[in-house]
């Protein structure tokens, strides 16, 4: 089997300098296959947000081994990282979609950035996405016409759009009521699933944790289990 | 609403769930691979995108353009009233039409013009080139406005029209009727305060006026144009100028000298320097012309008083720009760092933020040329300055503009670092 999408090795993360220093992750070892959707919990600040912008290269790495997608992330420059992220989708707590463009133009933003497609090409794509998303009717309407669940839905379209090669979803449910929650993020699982793209989930919600393949328990900076989901 | 759709039609759905690591089925094979858009797109794509942020915020847009057309506005007006009086400041000697003229090298303005020997005329004659020289008298004295008997101050130009060395438009018309005694000329672009003087003579024909202290008859319209130094003008003899203005005879202001066709004006010039003795300057019209502008520009602070203007305008326009610039940043910021998370550079949000200042600038600029010009005509028509809406001017404001806005384009960038992807989550 080739490469992972997801390796680290002994990862180290500290905030701040000298006496205000805070080490937030320790040693931490972490690999996600291709197609595997693992959710992360554990109790807030036991690093698994950092360790999320980590793996997502927004944060620059300071000790240890890490690949993702097959680039090593230390010592990677800025723009390697800003590369990086171009292959990876990002799925947020808030939707963040871009309130003066409608949904289509929302999606085909995460597109732009190839110059493999012409503009025509751009938005037929991103429809597509959307009716996959099941949002054909609302494609031209703007962020603030659709309910919470139908823009989540927008911006799990956004992040597929690009072909990643990997999904970080920070609490995609946490802004949204328990029902849609469920069914946001069922539809993540079956579209990636689809592709074999995989999944890092960061979550505390534990309706959604059947979900996963594989549920990595993570507490005051270290992963503290694995545990194989009930298949 | 929220149904979960069927996601059949993409994926067959015995394919799920898909785990490669379990089975040992080889995963999806790499997409192709990715491609930088071009320069050319790419700065088109972020140019769309800021149009699109922009347009989304009709006050605030509305808002951003009439703070652009405002400092438009502010500085075509002070940049033609700055030109508008160095123009006008010139109007005299710029309606002079002759191919060299003497002045006395301390002449600063032709409103207080230094004397020099009438003979240097007939001197200048001594050159092969030279075919015609005219002694010029200038004076300043008061006119009686014939409607309302107020009097103001209106220049006085003597000079033998017949010679043709100077030729206002208007003049060889009256030429014949000034060399009777007690007449002149009057500048039909003078200020109105003088009263509707054309209109009258259009009207009645040649009246009576009082020049100075001697009642004289008006016998003609010439086209000179007032200047700051002179609301008014008069054309007329150089014995009726005595006779209005008393002053020694051998002394001119000026000598305006024609040339033979195809001479050639620069070696007369250095010629005619030679020959001269050093109580006058010889100078082409163009050299004189820019000589009188240039006593406006630097011995006053009028020049630096419209300059001043201009900066002001340009400085509240690069705020205004800015606070909307800036703004829009503020309220986006966690959208910025969205973008930035799905891999658009710093740069390219930069590009995002220049290119709303740049569209700002276009888009204020239009209206504000449009407004300036309408306003151009309607100064012009109200002061008797000669506002024109240049092409220079026009490019030049532009420049200004434009450069204005990327200013604050430029400073509005900063906040940008703030939108971090990393606190995304």
């Amino acid at each position: 089997m080739g490469a992972a999408p997801v390796e680290l090795r002994g990862v180290n993360f500290a905030y701040g300098e000298g006496e205000l220093r805070r080490q937030v992750l320790r040693e931490v070892d972490l690999r996600i296959g291709p197609g595997e959707i693992v959710i992360l919990t554990g109790p807030s600040g036991s690093g698994k947000t950092t360790l999320l912008t980590l793996i997502g290269a927004l944060r620059a790495m300071q000790e240890g081994e890490a690949r993702v997608l097959g680039e090593s992330l230390l010592g990677a420059s800025e723009g390697q990282r800003v590369r990086l992220r171009r292959r990876i989708g990002f799925i947020f707590q808030n939707h963040n979609l871009l309130g003066f463009l409608t949904a289509r133009q929302n999606v085909a933003m995460s597109l732009e950035l190839d110059g493999r497609h012409t503009d025509a090409q751009r938005l037929e794509r991103a429809g597509r996405m959307l009716g996959a998303v099941g949002l054909s009717d609302h494609l031209e309407k703007k962020p603030a016409q659709l309910s919470g669940g139908q823009r989540q839905r927008v911006a799990i379209a956004r992040a597929l759009a690009g072909e990643p090669g990997l999904i970080l979803a920070d609490e995609p449910t946490a802004a949204l009521d328990k029902q849609t929650g469920q069914e946001v993020v069922r539809l993540l699982r079956d579209l990636a699933k689809g592709r074999g793209v995989p999944i890092l989930l960061v979550t505390h919600d534990p309706r959604i944790l059947d979900l996963a393949d594989r549920i990595v328990d993570m507490e005051d900076g270290r992963v503290v289990q694995a545990a194989q989901a009930s298949a | 609403m929220n149904e979960v759709p069927p996601p059949a039609k993409l994926l067959p759905p015995n394919l799920l769930p898909w785990a490669p690591e379990r089975t040992g089925e080889a995963a999806a094979p790499p997409p192709a691979p990715r491609r930088e858009p071009g320069l050319l797109a790419g700065l088109l794509l972020a140019l769309r995108l800021a149009w699109r942020q922009l347009r989304a915020d009709r006050a605030r847009l509305a808002t951003a353009i009439a703070g652009v057309m405002f400092a438009c506005l502010l500085v075509f007006m002070q940049l033609g009233f700055r030109g508008a009086l160095f123009d006008s400041a010139t109007n005299l000697f710029r309606a002079m039409r002759a191919d060299l003229f003497l002045m006395h090298p301390l002449t600063e303005a032709s409103f207080r013009a230094e004397a020099i020997p009438r003979a240097r005329a007939w001197q200048a004659l001594a050159d092969a080139e030279v075919d015609r020289a005219v002694p010029v008298y200038l004076a300043q004295v008061t006119l009686r406005n014939p409607e309302t008997g107020s009097r103001r101050a209106v220049q006085l130009i003597g000079l033998d029209a017949d010679a043709g060395a100077v030729d206002f438009p208007g003049l060889a018309d009256v030429a014949a009727a000034l060399r009777r005694p007690d007449t002149f000329a009057f500048d039909r672009l003078s200020r109105p305060e003088f009263g509707p003087v054309a209109a009258m003579f259009a009207r009645d024909g040649p009246f009576a006026v009082q020049l100075g202290t001697r009642e004289m008859e008006l016998v003609g319209l010439v086209e000179v144009g007032p200047s700051f130094g002179a609301d008014g003008n008069v054309v007329l003899s150089e014995q009726n100028f005595r006779r209005v203005f008393s002053r020694q005879a051998t002394n001119a202001d000026l000598v305006a000298l024609r040339l033979r066709p195809g001479a050639d004006v620069a070696a007369t010039q250095a010629r005619l320097a030679a020959l001269l003795p050093g109580d006058v300057l010889v100078l082409t019209h163009a050299e004189m012309v820019a000589r009188e502008r240039l006593y406006w520009e630097t011995g006053t602070p009028i020049g630096f008083i419209f300059l001043f203007g201009s900066v002001m305008g340009l400085v509240v326009g690069m705020v205004i720009v800015y606070q909307i610039l800036f703004a829009d940043i503020a309220g986006h910021l966690s959208e910025y760092a969205t973008l930035k998370a799905m891999g658009y550079s710093n740069g390219y949000l930069a590009r995002v933020v220049l290119g709303a200042a740049v569209i700002l600038a276009v888009v204020g600029f239009v209206p504000g040329f449009v407004l300036s010009t309408l306003l151009y005509g309607y100064v012009a028509g109200a002061t008797f300055l000669p506002l024109e809406m240049y092409t220079e001017r026009a490019v030049g404001v532009f420049l200004l503009i434009f450069g204005m806005c990327f200013a604050a384009g430029l400073l509005a960038m900063r906040k940008l670092r703030d939108a971090n992807p990393a606190d995304m989550f």
